[in-house]
């Protein structure tokens, strides 16, 4: 990953030195690079840049009307300070729904990325039969958009219309509904574990794909068995992209939003503000207050940054101090 | 999850767009420059998303070829709003004609999104509505912000066969319901007699006005908030009690589950509006000729009333340059009788215009072919609609509903139905206040 990253740059350090540097050169040296950029620059900079500043002024600001607020120029926007801000840090149902997604993203996270591993590991174990077909399978899934599988998952949940509630029921047993508050976390969890396993396990096959063939044969030689090879070189070859897809995984689960979202107008146990995305989009659009949700977006991007940081600082050493 | 990771990019990416569509927000309020010479052709846009209202425009377009009216059709009421509400903060992009549910008015009002209709020629319609209609396009007062087009009169539904079976007696009053609901409880533990929605607030603003309730009004140069009096509080007890007590399900309505439970009688009845027949015609067609329509049940059967859920208007905004036109296409919408028996036929809506629902309504749905008498019953029940005034945050006090009553809901106890309307007030009454608003 890393040496990919630096690909291009290195490039042209190579193409640079020892030319004679005239004018001409300027245009080679400086221009074509950036004219080349250019397309990504401005892109950032429309899509990128100028939504976060635009987002970063609205936290500052707020509405306000006077008397009746109705008709011409009852309502004005002004300058709020950091009323946002505060309002929004010292909101419970903020505080609960961060609380909740941290929840939800212990659950998820070690089941999702220990189930990718071990597919990952199954796959690419020399005993594999149809490989290819499980392969396929598994990261099937992933292609079902979050709305849809959702929906589906829904349909599974309510006891009114699931057929394991049926079958359950013929059997005699009584099956607790997932959709009850104390397990929907559990529910929401299973439908991102579904999605998610698929896309991490690739991940992981890929990379282990691409170990030489020579270490499992050395491995062989002094008499390691599969599991112990597994555990001992497949495992730490691959832990920088378990990282990467732990450290994608806690982004994600940070943003959780179309799952409960779906799942929402099929039972009681969900609010409107579950998860904080949830919340910012509750704000901006059932209640028209683009401000406050402004400044909850800021404090979501700013933790998730500082969350994944932390994160990379932690691991980071044990996890590519070998590649380096 | 890179999916809900995405789904959220979207998401901030749409926003984005909002708000840099937000950017040139200022001095682009107040009524477009307006067209005067007579003689021009006029184009108009209109957003709606009643089914097949093109068709009925299409009548209009024929008979005048100097007012063009093109329909473009929306989601439904909250993606439209939300569009209008951004058009007229970026100062450009709005209809000139839209179509507003009543509850959205105030909210539009307060955006100066709508134009006053006084001066124009749809000020003439006033007797053509029942009061309680009229009054929530003027939010009573001199001002005219809509023409009403659709509403929806409440009425009880119920499997007539189910209730015949057990012999029972189609409920009057509130005590009667609670005692069918009871009756059908014990003969199957998995039959009710209908549900508490938290998903619906509309609904259940229906059934509080039915109880006498109006949530908002204008104080002098003041809003009051008026959810936590006794009124809804009586509603929000009596359905809270009976969840209490397991006669009634708690479930939300509209989910598969629900659909499930129409189809196979374990709904036994539905609280309904005037649009009904449609929606169970969709979700229960198997189960046609069985159900029937009565009145809603009374809290006073020697006062009957009852409330309104759903129903919406046809608004001119202030981006429109052609505000004449556009109020004299409207008045043609919802009061000139072809209008109105094609709204009823094609778009299959209540009109709120009174002799046109006389007049267009004559048969009773195909769902409910067994009934003849069906659009006698809703239109008794029209005449018995009460006023209620709507505030300019009813979105936050709709969203309260669906987070209260849902706890409510899944907790099944009468208190926490009560604590549910507090919360509604207060969160109601907070958000008018922080925004600015003088709240009495």
């Amino acid at each position: 990953m890393a040496a990919t990253a630096t690909m291009p740059g290195s490039a042209e350090k190579t193409a640079a030195p020892g030319r004679p540097r005239q004018a001409k050169n300027f245009k080679q040296r400086v221009l074509t690079p950036y004219a080349m950029l250019a397309p990504g620059i401005v892109l950032f900079l429309l899509f990128m840049a100028a939504p976060i500043i635009y987002t970063l002024v609205l936290s500052f600001q707020q509405k306000k009307v006077s008397g009746l607020g109705l008709g011409k120029g009852a309502q004005s926007t002004v300058f709020a300070g950091f009323d946002n801000y505060v309002r929004s840090l010292t909101d419970p149902e903020f505080g609960a729904s961060v609380l909740r997604v941290l929840t939800y993203g212990a659950i998820l996270i070690p089941l999702m990325l220990g189930f990718a591993l071990l597919f990952a590991l199954l796959l690419d174990s020399r005993r594999t039969r149809a490989g290819s077909f499980s392969r396929t399978a598994i990261f099937l899934p992933y292609a079902v958009p979050a709305v849809i599988s959702s929906l589906l998952w829904g349909f599974l949940y309510l006891p009114g219309v699931s057929p394991f509630h049926f079958v359950a029921d013929k059997l005699g047993i009584a099956l607790p509904s997932l959709l009850n508050p104390d397990l929907i976390i559990f529910a929401i969890a299973n439908i991102a574990l579904w999605g998610g396993v698929g896309f991490n396990m690739i991940v992981m096959y890929t990379s282990l794909k691409a170990v030489p063939q020579e270490i499992y044969e050395a491995a062989k030689l002094d008499g390691a068995s599969e599991i112990q090879t597994a555990l001992r070189i497949k495992i730490p070859i691959i832990a920088p992209s378990v990282v990467m897809t732990a450290l994608f995984s806690m982004i994600a689960t940070l943003q959780v939003f179309a799952e409960p979202t779906t799942l929402r107008p099929l039972a009681n146990s969900l609010s409107t503000s579950w998860s904080p995305l949830m919340l910012v989009y509750r704000d901006a659009f059932t209640r028209n207050d683009v401000y406050s949700a402004a400044a909850t977006s800021i404090v979501i991007a700013l933790a998730t940054f500082a969350i994944s940081f932390l994160f990379l600082r932690v691991v980071q050493k044990r996890a590519f101090g070998q590649e380096n | 999850m890179r999916r809900s990771f995405r789904a959220g990019a979207v998401a901030m990416i749409a926003a984005a767009a909002l708000l840099t569509a937000g950017c040139s927000t200022g001095s682009g309020t107040g009524s477009a420059e307006q067209n005067t010479d007579p003689n021009q052709k006029v184009e108009l846009t209109y957003w709606a998303w009643a089914p097949n209202l093109d068709k009925v425009v299409d009548l209009w377009n024929e008979k005048n070829p100097n007012i063009h009216v093109t329909v473009n059709k929306q989601d439904g009421g909250d993606p439209a709003i939300t569009k209008l509400l951004t058009a007229v903060n970026a100062g450009s992009g709005a209809p000139d004609l839209i179509q507003a549910e009543y509850q959205k008015i105030p909210t539009l009002v307060a955006a100066d999104a709508l134009v006053d209709l006084a001066d124009t020629e749809a000020k003439e319609t006033k007797d053509n509505f029942p009061e309680g209609v009229w009054n929530s396009v003027t939010l009573g007062g001199e001002a005219l912000y809509a023409v009403p087009q659709d509403t929806g009169p409440m009425a009880f539904y119920y499997r007539a066969d189910i209730f015949e079976g057990l012999g029972l007696a189609v409920p009057t009053t509130w005590d009667e319901y609670a005692a069918a609901a009871k009756t059908i409880h014990d003969a199957d533990p998995e039959a009710y007699l209908g549900t508490f929605s938290s998903n619906d607030a509309g609904w259940f603003t229906g059934m509080a006005q039915q109880a006498g309730a109006s949530w908002w009004g204008i104080d002098g140069d003041a809003w009051s908030v008026k959810i936590a009096e006794e009124p809804t509080e009586k509603v929000a007890g009596y359905w809270g009690g009976l969840v209490e007590q397991g006669t009634i399900d708690n479930k939300p309505m509209y989910t598969p589950e629900w659909n499930a439970a129409l189809n196979s009688g374990k709904q036994v009845g539905w609280l309904s509006a005037a649009w009904a027949p449609g929606v169970l015609a969709g979700n229960a067609g198997a189960t046609a000729g069985k159900w029937k329509v009565a009145p809603m049940p009374q809290w006073d059967a020697a006062k009957p009333a009852t409330g309104n859920w759903g129903g919406s208007s046809t608004a001119v905004t202030t981006q429109s340059k052609n505000v004449a036109a556009a109020a004299k296409f409207a008045t043609w919408l919802n009061t000139s009788p072809e209008a109105v028996d094609a709204l009823v036929k094609v778009s299959n809506i209540y009109p709120a215009d009174t002799e046109g629902a006389k007049t267009a309504l004559t048969a009773a749905p195909e769902f409910f072919s067994n009934q003849p008498d069906f659009y006698d019953v809703i239109g008794k029940a029209a005449q018995n609609v009460g006023s209620f005034n709507y505030g300019p945050n009813v979105n936050v006090a709709f969203n309260a509903y669906n987070d209260q009553f849902a706890k409510a809901a899944q907790a099944k106890s009468r208190s926490a139905f009560l604590e549910a309307v507090d919360s509604m007030q207060q969160v109601t009454v907070e958000d008018l206040k922080k925004t600015g608003f003088t709240v009495k």
